[in-house]
């Protein structure tokens, strides 16, 4: 697109700003179209799985609802407790809304389909990810308010915990595929056997597969381990005191959260915007449509456990982040790595 | 011209809120203006072509170590002007450490770009085509592979003689063995009786 702007007489720089910014747009804007679409599909499921019908009123099925939901939000009032830290309690749900929306940047939709193909790719997902902390601990303190302080120390702790695990889980990938980028990890993931494409079906790396899938639950606070806002102990949580268009932004940054999740599920472990199988007529079928079945699909399975799994206790919470994930995560990447020395970097030398 | 935009963009970031954190009334306000200088010390690595340096200081820095300071100064229960009363008598000697520092960088960065070291990297710099992540690998794990070692083994000895100092057997703790919790079934913890009237339950 750069070149296209360049022929129509920009100097290169102004040309390569504006197709970025158009870039941002045309995957931030669909993201929160997919988070609305999202969140029905959420109550949906739950209302299926319960034998409920959902939401079925505000347009054809009940398709609506989450514009109707938003509409709503928009026109309340903001209202800001009057012992709270003002500046803060307003920039912490923009932190996590703007957070969620960053990492999208290097996701790869398609061979050459991403914003910015950065050799640390996965890195950058990590370091952004860890930022997501700071809106919640901020909306905690800066609400003076005892529930949000609970719940902001809770989900501190917690995204911390979750967060070595998940460190390791993607080191065994990157030794895996000897790359930081996520193209380049996703094009590593051809041709198991001949015929499968994605990093799951790698004995060494399935069990990582399933921890990662666990942990990003966690990591995005979801239902079995949605302490940060348990209702019967913490009434919301750190959201307690928001209202209007903020609340709504921390709805919105968690189930982008929630998707991203998914997407590095997809791309990780499960081949991204490659098929499932490496057969040569499932190739014309455009990549972005398996990545976007694959992120489906992992969110189906993200709420199919949130409405049938029932909450953990904060203790079996930690003891399952520290005295399990960790250790065996630890373990498999010794086990990556050792396997790696022996087989493709040619033995003890 | 955007590089250097940027450049001074990140710099006065730093600057000002290293600044704003010494200067800041709030201590948890002080911990977020050393998060922004963090970050913005990020951005500068990019700029200098480090982008695995910046995205580590990112993961290291602002996700880990300064969510743990924001941690303990959120609870901390501060007298605020109690803090800040010291701040004259301490001045003098704050400066002087301030120039210590001053001159060990400066003569440091003067005798390293005069020295061998940097000589030889001028003669021969890093190849453009070695992404910075294996640069610093080889480096690391060749040439400095006994220093790495030892820099692990340090921090794992701080850790345990953390865990050893801080811990102390509780008398009175109820601990969990999860495996006997699992173990438990349903006939050993529920008896179905048929109570005769007029008598105590036997428990």
């Amino acid at each position: 697109m750069t070149a296209l702007f360049v022929s129509w007489g920009a100097p290169f720089g102004v040309a390569w700003f504006l197709s970025t910014i158009i870039g941002i747009l045309v995957i931030a804007l669909p993201v929160m179209l997919a988070v609305a679409m999202l969140i029905y599909a959420d109550r949906k499921i739950w209302a299926a799985m319960a034998l409920r019908r959902g939401p079925n009123v505000v347009g054809p099925f009940g398709l609506l609802q989450s514009f109707a939901d938003g509409a709503k939000v928009f026109l309340q009032e903001t209202i800001i407790p009057s012992a709270a830290n003002k500046a803060l309690f307003i920039i912490a749900p923009i932190i996590t809304f703007t957070v969620a929306l960053l990492a999208w940047a290097v996701v790869p939709f398609d061979v050459g389909v991403v914003l910015a193909d950065i050799n640390v790719g996965l890195l950058y997902i990590l370091a952004i990810s860890s930022l997501g902390v700071y809106g919640v601990v901020l909306a905690g303190w800066a609400s003076n308010s005892k529930y949000p302080f609970y719940s902001a120390i809770r989900a501190s702790a917690q995204m911390i915990s979750y967060e070595v695990s998940i460190g390791f889980i993607l080191i065994c990938v990157v030794l895996w595929a000897g790359s930081f980028n996520l193209t380049a990890i996703v094009e590593s993931q051809k041709g198991y056997y001949g015929f499968l494409n994605g990093n799951g079906f790698n004995p060494l790396l399935f069990p990582m597969a399933i921890m990662f899938l666990i942990s990003a639950m966690a990591e995005t606070a979801r239902a079995p381990f949605d302490l940060t806002e348990a209702e019967s102990e913490l009434v919301a949580g750190y959201q307690t005191e928001y209202s209007s268009m903020a609340f709504a932004l921390y709805w919105l940054g968690e189930y982008a959260n929630v998707i991203l999740m998914c997407a590095l599920n997809a791309i990780l472990f499960w081949g991204g915007y490659l098929p499932p199988v490496d057969w040569a007529p499932l190739y014309y079928v455009p990549g972005i449509l398996w990545l976007f079945a694959k992120i489906l699909f992992f969110f189906f399975v993200f709420s199919w456990v949130r409405a049938t799994v029932p909450r953990y206790r904060y203790d079996q919470l930690m003891r399952l982040g520290w005295k399990i994930f960790l250790p065996t995560s630890l373990f498999f990447v010794f086990l990556v790595s050792g396997f790696l020395m022996l087989t493709r970097y040619g033995g003890a030398q | 011209m955007i590089h250097v935009l940027a450049f001074y963009l990140f710099a006065i970031l730093v600057v000002s809120s290293g600044a704003l954190t010494i200067l800041s009334r709030n201590p948890v306000h002080s911990v977020l203006w050393l998060i922004l200088a963090f970050f913005n010390a990020a951005g500068l690595m990019i700029l200098l072509g480090a982008e695995f340096i910046a995205m580590l200081l990112v993961i290291v820095y602002v996700g880990a170590v300064a969510v743990l300071f924001l941690f303990v100064v959120m609870m901390l229960d501060i007298d605020f002007a109690e803090l800040r009363a010291g701040f004259v008598s301490y001045l003098p000697f704050g400066l002087l450490i301030a120039l210590v520092l001053l001159a060990e960088i400066v003569l440091g960065i003067g005798l390293w770009s005069a020295g061998p070291i940097e000589l030889a990297q001028r003669a021969a710099p890093t190849a453009p085509d070695v992404s910075n992540i294996k640069a610093i690998g080889t480096l690391l794990y060749t040439r400095y592979i006994f220093l790495f070692e030892a820099a692990g083994i340090v921090l794992l000895v701080a850790m345990i003689g953390a865990i050893v100092l801080t811990h102390r057997a509780r008398g009175g703790v109820k601990g969990q063995n999860i495996a006997k919790q699992n173990r438990r079934r349903p006939q050993d913890a529920v008896r179905n009786i048929n109570q005769p009237i007029g008598q105590g339950v036997e428990l």
